[in-house]
């Protein structure tokens, strides 16, 4: 019963959906005021598919075999917390988190929005119900997750231990809230356009959504570029592997609207650029799903390959993103471009950061998508390796970055102040960091070289626009701005610390041997068998030193029976400086152990500094949500008053 | 806005979505083959996995016919079924050598008298070394080698009962 409750609530909601686009063509052409039932039809809408989930979660907290999907991802002896999260761990719930996500963001705007006109917001929830239609669809025709087995089985078939991890259970919810949450900026900006509607009303009823969904992209691309990092045992944080390039393409095309925005909020200009990017990031999401769902490019993520739903997925993409484009090309000509700015201003300095982003997302798209046109054309099968990524993009993020110092000092419209005087200290300290680099390591690349120089004159430039200021009656918004610039500088620091600097040592040693990593002794003790709960495992025990004191560190390899698989469980121990990352392999006859060292200085600031960047959105977007609730209580005293 | 480039993005859209189309359209050819195939086996030379068993080196396989390579070890479990097929390609006329990883000659010995011997020659790599040279990452695989010493097919994992015609085939092609 509550499985077939789950579906009948996917049909309830598929049927309000195509309602509310129906009310939304009316509204449309005619003057009819549909506002009103069309907020809360989103609503329900919202909340059956929230039903539908939640009797999803039920089914497999209840291990309910008769269930195909529980059956095929579940297992009765899985600890339960991974029971609840095997719902979503498969293509089917995922799938159904994602058109929940994609309704009850619907729901909240039509709770919520009370900044755009009635007419654009009853546009942009057609828009958005539009879009959940056709994941329903998808649902009910080609992947039903609801679907029944008879007779059950006894028990199911997903007891995968390398699946059971508490980031695989939450990183894809986490990306997945991002992704979904730019849906709403599209579907605003799809309304708009519908209703020629382009103004900074707009651009403040969508910029809350698009700071929310880039906190929670930034989040879940450095959470599983940390995941990757201390659980696939190389060493490496990130591998420009198809998958993670899909999480990345929607999160540069937010950073650029999330800049562009403001300058439609706060002047009204790059009307069809702000919106032709809301459109894009969104449009980068459903690209992203559809390369990971479809499996149409290698990689080591592909796990779902299934024609059927890829070619679903793309008729979906190309309606949707085909629609959009196409409105966009007719009705951007309506568009009146806003105040004009001048050269040396703060609009011309986001429109360069817009620039630059939008190149380096092109850049990835294409490496992404390359291998694909090049078997098109010559059958020739190739793929696209770091080093293309590093160099083409590694340099533009350097210039990027050395304008995120400057951007935030110029000022609207026109620039008054002298601003390179300002920048004084950050281009000394750049300088020096450049001089010491120099001095004490002449060999490394020039790529991390500039690394350190960028990030010394970032972290000196991101604070300037707090000087001079009351730190207690500075904007949310400002400080946030302040900090997630910061964030930039200390990744940085830690990516070029981490190019320059890191040693590896790879070796096969007998216990009691020693070998060297950077400053690092470290000393093969022993070498036991151990056992855990579903594996059994060797353990070796390595202690290092440097100078002062002995740190010991166990790393395992594990074996796992059932389905027979091999995994190395790092020790990764965490210094102010540094971390030292060691891996245990296999034996040799002579009795020696392959062991591989890392001695990474400062690479925990890659992950501190993805950290900050996204508490430097969530502070900003706290400010923005602040604001409009003090605004809104303000109006609302203005009406008690009997003012108005 | 020019009309021509607020078009663009809908052109370049078009042209994407044609290309997956095709990808989705066309089948994957998902078979890794070898890097190894068409290359001349590593030169080697093994010491003999069993006293009184004849040993293999490179020279061994290049002698004009060719000869179907097993990478195998007693410690093996999948290895176990394998040589009931080995035996039986055996039997129609497959000329068979074998390399033994990390093995001991007392557990071969027990390993070959328990599930038969279809080798002709069986050397000893202790080390893996001529494993890592032949590129296989596990046991067992198996080469084909044709009669001037040239890999012609790597094949990864056991070979079973269904996939004799197979290598049937390909022995007759490197003829």
């Amino acid at each position: 019963m509550i499985a077939e409750a789950g579906l009948a609530a996917l049909w309830l909601a598929a049927g309000l959906a195509a309602y509310q686009f129906l009310l939304m063509i009316l509204a449309l052409r005619s003057d009819l005021e549909v506002a009103r039932p069309m907020r809360a039809i989103a609503v329900v809408q919202g909340l059956l598919t929230l039903i539908s989930f939640a009797m999803l979660l039920l089914v497999f907290a209840r291990t309910d075999m008769s269930v195909a999907l529980v059956f095929e991802n579940s297992h009765s002896a899985k600890p339960f917390i991974y029971k609840v999260a095997g719902a979503w761990g498969n293509h089917e719930g995922s799938m159904l988190m994602w058109v929940t996500i994609l309704a009850v963001a619907g729901a909240f705007v039509a709770l919520f929005s009370r900044r755009t006109s009635e007419r654009t917001l009853v546009a942009g929830l057609g828009s958005q119900a539009v879009l959940a239609l056709g994941f329903y669809a998808f649902l009910l025709i080609a992947s039903n997750p609801f679907a029944r087995l008879f007779p059950a089985p006894p028990d199911g078939q997903g007891l995968n231990p390398l699946l059971q991890d508490p980031g695989l259970a939450f990183h894809p919810p986490t990306l997945y809230l991002g992704y979904v949450g730019l849906s709403v900026a599209f579907s605003l900006a799809v309304g708009a356009l519908l209703t020629g509607e382009v103004d900074s009303r707009l651009a403040r009823a969508m910029r809350p959504w698009v700071l929310g969904a880039w906190v929670l992209l930034t989040l879940g691309i450095t959470a599983g570029s940390y995941w990757a990092y201390y659980e696939l045992g190389w060493g490496g944080y990130w591998f420009w592997d198809p998958v993670e390039n899909a999480s990345l393409m929607p999160w540069l095309a937010a950073t650029a609207l999330l800049h562009s925005i403001n300058v439609l909020a706060a002047r009204g200009a790059l009307k069809a650029w702000t919106m032709m990017l809301a459109v894009i990031a969104f449009s980068m999401s459903m690209v992203g799903t559809f390369l990971v769902r479809s499996g149409i490019l290698t990689s080591v993520h592909a796990f779902a390959i299934d024609p059927e739903r890829g070619t679903f997925l793309l008729a979906l993409l190309a309606i949707y993103v085909g629609a959009a484009f196409t409105l966009f090309a007719l009705r951007g000509a309506t568009l009146k471009e806003g105040a004009p700015f001048e050269l040396v201003s703060r609009e011309s300095g986001l429109v360069i950061n817009n620039l630059i982003l939008s190149v380096i997302l092109g850049i990835v798209f294409l490496g992404t998508l390359y291998p694909l046109f090049v078997e098109a054309v010559s059958g020739e099968k190739l793929s696209v390796g770091a080093p293309y990524f590093n160099e083409v993009a590694g340099p533009l993020a350097l210039v990027l970055a050395v304008l995120v110092g400057i951007g935030p000092l110029l000022s609207w419209r026109r620039q008054r102040r002298p601003v390179l005087k300002q920048l004084t200290v950050p281009a000394l300290l750049g300088a020096t960091a450049l001089a010491i680099t120099i001095i004490l390591s002449p060999d490394i690349a020039i790529l991390p070289r500039l690394g350190f120089t960028v990030a010394a004159f970032l972290a000196a430039a991101a604070i300037l626009p707090l000087i001079g200021r009351n730190p207690l009656r500075t904007p949310l918004a400002t400080w946030g701005m302040v900090v997630a610039h910061s964030g930039i500088a200390v990744a940085l620091f830690g990516m070029g610390a981490n190019a320059a600097f890191t040693s590896e040592r790879l070796a096969v040693i007998k216990p009691g041997e020693q070998l060297t990593v950077g400053p690092w002794t470290v000393e093969l003790n022993a070498v036991t068998p151990t056992a855990g709960k579903n594996y059994t495992a060797i353990e070796a025990e390595l202690r290092a030193t440097r100078g002062e004191g002995v740190v010991t560190l166990k790393p395992q390899t594990h074996y796992y029976s059932d389905p027979p698989t091999e995994t190395n469980e790092s020790a990764i121990q965490t210094f102010w400086n540094g971390q030292l990352y060691t891996v245990v392999g296999k034996s040799d006859p002579s009795g020696g152990w392959q062991v591989r060292l890392w001695w990474k200085p400062f690479v925990t600031l890659i992950f501190a500094g993805g950290a900050l960047i996204a508490f430097g959105g969530a502070l900003a977007l706290l400010g923005r949500l602040w604001r409009l609730r003090r605004a809104r209580e303000a109006s609302a005293e203005w009406h008690r008053r009997g003012y108005a | 806005m020019n009309r021509a480039l607020r078009f663009a993005p809908l052109a370049v859209l078009l042209l994407i979505i044609v290309a997956l189309v095709w990808r989705l359209a066309t089948p994957v050819d998902t078979t890794v083959h070898s890097k190894l195939e068409g290359k001349p086996v590593p030169v080697f030379a093994l010491a003999a996995a069993l006293p009184g068993k004849p040993t293999v080196s490179s020279a061994d396989l290049a002698t004009g016919h060719p000869r179907l390579v097993n990478v195998f070890a007693s410690w093996c479990v999948p290895c176990i079924s394998e040589v009931k097929v080995l035996q039986s390609l055996k039997e129609s006329g497959v000329a068979i050598d074998g390399i033994d990883i990390r093995d001991r000659p007392v557990d071969l010995a027990n390993f070959l008298g328990r599930n038969g011997d279809p080798y002709q020659r069986i050397g000893s790599d202790p080390q893996s070394g001529l494993q890592i040279a032949l590129g296989s990452s596990g046991v067992p695989e198996s080469f084909i080698v044709d009669g001037k010493g040239i890999i012609r097919y790597q094949h990864i994992g056991a070979i079973t009962q269904s996939d004799v015609p197979m290598i049937l085939s390909k022995l007759e092609r490197a003829r």
